[in-house]
């Protein structure tokens, strides 16, 4: 019986109502978490997987060894590899493709490379224009490890005591 | 309008009454439609704001112009007619639902002398006027020929019938406390301070008047006619472009006209809340920002509360509200009539 006047006192006060008002007007004065995404930027964990890389060793020669691990391991079939031998007997790869619109930035790749030649870099705003740009060859995936090179080694150091 | 009328004289009188009645419609008009625009940005704003986001922020400094890009995006746009839509009744329903929703701004008294048309019967007028959105939106809905407009209009339909009814007894309350129909008789009604308003005698049926008002215009959390995550968008959803639009200015100049009657009514209007200091700011500004505080509520509820069940929002209209105001008036008769407070009504 009590309860139940005091719930119709309730009820009829908009206690609850009044309870629910109060919440949003703390919030309309809460300090504003909103990232300005172009201008301001989140920090990425060095663990991030983003567009591809083919590294090379300080000498300038490349870690690929062909052994086609990637390729096996890839779970969307992305990575296309061929190889043949080099005049030095190595062997090496004579096309190294990934399309990225097959790829899932599942990072097994990386995982799967005995040489850690091929990585996922942090950068993720990439885009492309034309048909046929979604393959990325062994050449543009060199170029990409050449030019970010300093960065992904950082990456790679910082996530290393947890590997 | 001194000036107008002194470069018109000579003009036949008909002439002068009719361009002074455009020239205050105009009057009327552009700073409505301002303020509809206005109202768009603040709602996202204050929403923004209440989630904890910034809101609209990209055109203009700090997003000001937000609302004028939205409009030229909607002018621009095409607006498409479904292949099976009534063409006729089609195009008509926002002609309808933007009618009711301005002609009723005609007999909103602003400060004391400023209205369009001081008419007696005006708050009978507004309520006839309200009552022909429905039409707009029940049209609307019809004419699309798709099901989900069709049940969009029919629970809005169905709802602002339910509460036109509160809404009317609600404001039965006041006539008898004002015992005036005219607008502006009852804000003269109010005189004095803070303690003249209407809200204190009458204060349940403020709340269901409001509460009712929410429910009219087809507000949070009582939206169920658009219901985006059921129907879409509601009786509009077919419609695109400017006609969209127009449903749009629509809904927004109802908001503002359901916030400034609540303003008139139970809020004393142009009035100051204390006479001496504060009667140094013009009427008219005191009237606008009382329907601005009403209207901060109405984006305030949209912030906060989940959409109501629709048999819920029918118990709401007729097993709560209805009974409410009936006893409210019986009680404020009462008072009136047979005990010696009764002076404080008048």
């Amino acid at each position: 019986m009590n309860t139940r006047v005091r719930q119709l006192f309730r009820s009829f006060l908009l206690w609850e109502l009044l309870k629910g008002l109060q919440v949003t007007g703390r919030h309309l004065f809460a300090r504003k978490i909103t990232v300005q995404y172009p201008e301001e930027k989140t920090p990425k964990s060095p663990r991030f997987r983003g567009l591809h890389a083919l590294r090379r060793y300080p000498n300038g020669e490349e870690r690929c060894i062909a052994c086609k691990l990637c390729e096996a391991v890839c779970p969307a079939a992305a990575i296309t590899i061929e190889s043949e031998e080099r005049e030095d007997g190595t062997r090496r790869t004579t096309r190294y493709d990934i399309d990225l619109f097959k790829c899932i930035y599942c990072g097994f790749c990386e995982e799967a490379c005995p040489v850690d030649s091929i990585v996922e870099t942090h950068i993720h705003e990439f885009h492309f224009e034309n048909r046929g740009e979604n393959i990325i060859t062994k050449e543009q995936l060199l170029a990409i490890g050449d030019q970010y090179e300093a960065e992904i080694a950082a990456a790679r150091s910082a996530d290393a005591p947890y590997r | 309008m001194d000036l107008m009328l002194s470069y018109m004289q000579g003009w036949p009188g008909w002439v002068q009454v009719m361009l002074i009645s455009v020239a205050k419609i105009v009057l009327i008009l552009i700073p409505l439609l301002l303020a509809v625009a206005y109202t768009t940005y603040a709602e996202r704003k204050l929403i923004g704001y209440m989630q904890i986001r910034i809101g609209p922020n990209r055109v203009g400094p700090r997003g000001w112009l937000q609302p004028i890009a939205d409009a030229f995006k909607l002018l621009l746009k095409e607006a498409a007619i479904p292949t099976n839509a009534n063409r006729y009744l089609f195009q008509l329903a926002p002609v309808i639902s933007i009618t009711a929703a301005l002609a009723a701004w005609a007999v909103i008294p602003i400060s004391d002398t400023l209205v369009l048309a001081n008419i007696d019967a005006s708050l009978l007028y507004i309520l006839a006027l309200t009552s022909m959105g429905v039409y707009g939106v029940i049209i609307a809905g019809w004419a699309s020929n798709s099901k989900y407009a069709f049940l969009g209009a029919m629970r809005s339909a169905a709802q602002i019938v339910a509460y036109e009814i509160a809404m009317g007894f609600a404001l039965v309350g006041v006539l008898m406390v004002a015992g005036s129909l005219n607008l502006g008789d009852v804000v003269r009604g109010q005189q004095g301070s803070v303690l003249d308003w209407y809200i204190w005698p009458l204060f349940p049926l403020f709340l269901v008047y409001f509460i009712s008002g929410v429910a009219e215009t087809n507000r949070a959390p009582f939206d169920v006619a658009e219901g985006e995550s059921e129907l879409v968008a509601g009786f509009h959803v077919e419609y695109s472009g400017m006609p969209f639009a127009v449903f749009f200015l629509a809904e927004y100049a109802n908001i503002i006209l359901i916030s400034a009657l609540t303003a008139i009514m139970f809020l004393g209007g142009w009035h100051a809340p204390i006479n001496t200091p504060f009667t140094i700011v013009p009427p008219g500004l005191w009237f606008i920002g009382k329907a601005a505080f009403v209207l901060f509520f109405f984006l305030w509820f949209r912030a906060t509360f989940p959409r109501y069940r629709y048999d819920q929002i029918m118990r709401l209209g007729w097993k709560v509200f209805i009974p409410v105001t009936l006893v409210w008036i019986g009680v404020l008769g009462f008072f009136m009539f047979f005990t010696p407070f009764g002076h404080m009504f008048h």
